[in-house]
């Protein structure tokens, strides 16, 4: 029997006449990060807001620790640690007064809130700005000591909502190793994110979201399968020579982009595959000027399920 | 398990009784609040200035065209500015609570296992400190432009009892407001229109005998009428009839309402 940290039944939530949540299943198990994706509006957020009690479901039923989110909220908040979409720390507080009043409300000691928050401070790199109010921090560094705060009574479980939107490549590398700490360390994450190469490097399970349900569940690798192989392009020298490029490999499932003198094959896997392309192009006079081996990526998964490309919804994202 | 600061349960919590925790929680987040007023200075400088403004208005331009009787016109003003500012002063309570919610910190402050009451009654001590420091410097000013109040030291006590009280019962009220209204634009929209009658319309700047009949049964009945007789005959002697425990009763019976109510609110809808 597996261990299930986080179970969601069934669940469903309205606003007014808008169906957000249209029945969703998921089971994230102990010491695992699960990713949830999907564009905006898709209800991300409503989720993580009924997983940590902050909303009640209209139907359905979700797990937390073995607690029941509409009937222990309380046992719920006792195993969890939240970091929502956007900041939210105390603005006139210091940094320092911040993370041990999260400590105090946690319920740890005086003493074990003050050592939790110097330690928070330095692991996130806030120790120089830690006697300044909040609000003469930047965005990145209000959004360190908010999943610092989350983080404080060292919960068995996180939601952590966006975490790295709006941190720059240190930082997100910063909250990325953490991740992994906390994973290690036995913790179970459910994240959301908009950054794709962030699901593939830290979950474990990606879950795509869309228009209320689930329609897409597994590992990364699982996911990029449904997509389709590893794919070959060739770039050619000349315009004149894209068309004998193309009867060249015919047959071989090309798809081609004439305005960028594109021709890619997909592949099954194997080196003489390549020279076998190779030859036939030469054979044909084809000159190239470029070639690349390209994966499938999330964003590619993430195109063919949803539709939607997840970079652009990314701007929509920024405030 | 690796050592890792993140490990779980690296930290535990301290195991103690519900009640405990009741009284850990609300004094954590009422020593939030009350830093924030240490923090926040340029607002309690100005929340006093405006009432010290009104008493000097009262006292030397409208104050001589209202007739009090036997009573000088500053000493029964006193009472009713110092009630007026309390009201006004609670509507920080509806700001502080608004800036809260606007900042998500109250979805933060929901998912802990604290008592629901708890960031509000943080709020609204709050308020009660904050105005006890206004009431203190708009008493001492009161004294400097003529105001000579007759309370004895147990009278003053009781006076201060009722100040509280209705603070007390405002703010909670105010923290209703703060999470109905959810932006710190309407906020202040709604408490003025909750304050400006219920502190003009009352006894507050003048006697209620001269005003129209239709005003004057609300003004000499509304609860905030009472608590400024009441306030007012305890200073300066005037008879306290029924006033004192009246207002009392309002106060209390508000507490008992509002703060329900409001934890209500902060649960079920407390939140973007
Ligand atoms: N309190 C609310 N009242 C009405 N509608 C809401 C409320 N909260 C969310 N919604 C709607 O529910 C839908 C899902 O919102 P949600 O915030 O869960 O999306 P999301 O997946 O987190 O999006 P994003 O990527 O932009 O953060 C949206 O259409 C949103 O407008
Ligand atoms: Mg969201």
């Amino acid at each position: 029997m597996t261990d299930d940290a986080i179970v969601i039944e069934d669940l469903r939530k309205n606003f007014k006449d808008v169906k957000v949540l249209e029945g969703i299943d998921l089971k994230v198990e102990r010491g695992t990060v699960l990713a949830l994706l999907g564009p905006n509006g898709a209800g991300k957020t409503t989720t993580i807001r009924i997983l940590s009690t902050l909303l009640q479901p209209d139907d359905g039923r979700a797990y937390i620790n073995g607690h029941d989110v509409v009937k222990d909220p309380d046992a719920v908040r006792a195993s969890i640690g939240l970091t929502g979409q956007y900041a939210a720390v105390d603005e006139l507080l210091t940094g320092r007064e911040n993370l041990e009043m999260m400590g105090r409300l946690y319920h740890l000691s005086k003493a074990d809130s003050r050592t939790r928050a110097e330690e928070m401070l330095a692991e996130f790199e806030l120790t120089d700005a830690a006697n300044r109010a909040v609000k003469t921090y930047s965005g990145g560094m209000k959004r360190r000591l908010d999943v610092a705060a989350s983080l404080i009574a060292a919960p068995p479980i996180l939601f952590l909502d966006e975490p790295t939107t709006g941190l720059d490549p240190r930082s997100r590398l910063k909250v990325w190793d953490i991740v992994q700490q906390l994973v290690d360390a036995g913790a179970t994450i459910f994240l959301t994110t908009q950054y794709l190469d962030e699901a593939d490097k830290l979950a474990d399970r990606i879950a795509v979201l869309d228009h209320g349900r689930i329609i897409a569940e597994g590992t990364a690798d699982e996911l990029k399968e449904k997509v389709g192989k590893d794919r070959l392009e060739v770039t050619v020298t000349k315009e004149s020579d894209f068309d004998a490029a193309l009867r060249a490999v015919e047959g071989a499932a090309a798809q081609s982009d004439p305005e960028e003198r594109r021709v890619s094959v997909a592949m099954e896997g194997g080196v003489h595959e390549v020279k076998e392309l190779l030859d036939r192009l030469e054979r044909a006079g084809v000159k190239i000027e470029g070639l690349a081996l390209h994966k499938p990526t999330l964003d590619d998964v993430f195109l063919h399920l949803t539709g939607h490309e997840a970079m652009e919804n990314d701007q929509v994202t920024k405030k | 398990m690796s050592r890792s600061k993140f490990a779980i349960g690296s930290v535990k919590p301290e195991q103690r009784s519900k009640l405990y925790w009741m009284f850990s929680d609300s004094g954590v987040l009422i020593k939030r609040s009350l830093s924030h007023i240490v923090k926040n200075r340029d607002q309690v400088l100005g929340l006093t200035i405006q009432p010290i403004m009104f008493m000097l208005l009262f006292r030397y331009v409208f104050g001589g065209a209202i007739n009090t009787g036997s009573v000088s016109y500053v000493n029964f003003l006193v009472a009713g500015i110092l009630i007026q500012s309390a009201a006004f002063g609670a509507l920080t309570t509806s700001l502080s609570v608004a800036t809260d919610l606007q900042k998500g910190l109250i979805d933060r402050i929901k998912s802990l296992p604290i008592v629901g009451w708890g960031l509000l009654m943080g709020h609204v001590v709050g308020d009660l400190a904050r105005n006890l420091i206004q009431s203190l410097v708009m008493i001492g000013i009161g004294l400097l432009v003529g105001f000579r109040p007759s309370a004895s030291p147990y009278e003053w006590l009781l006076i201060a009892g009722i100040v509280l009280l209705f603070t007390f019962a405002i703010s909670w009220i105010a923290a209703i407001m703060g999470l109905v209204a959810r932006s710190v634009e309407s906020v202040q929209w709604m408490g003025f229109f909750l304050v400006f009658p219920l502190t003009f319309a009352s006894a507050a700047f003048a006697p209620t005998q001269t005003m129209a009949k239709w005003l004057r049964v609300f003004a000499e009945n509304q609860p905030v009428t009472h608590v400024i007789e009441a306030v007012r005959a305890l200073m300066i002697g005037t008879p306290i009839g029924n006033h004192a425990w009246l207002a009392a009763v309002w106060c209390i019976g508000i507490i008992a309402v509002a703060m329900p109510f409001a934890t209500h609110l902060f649960r079920k809808y407390g939140g973007r």
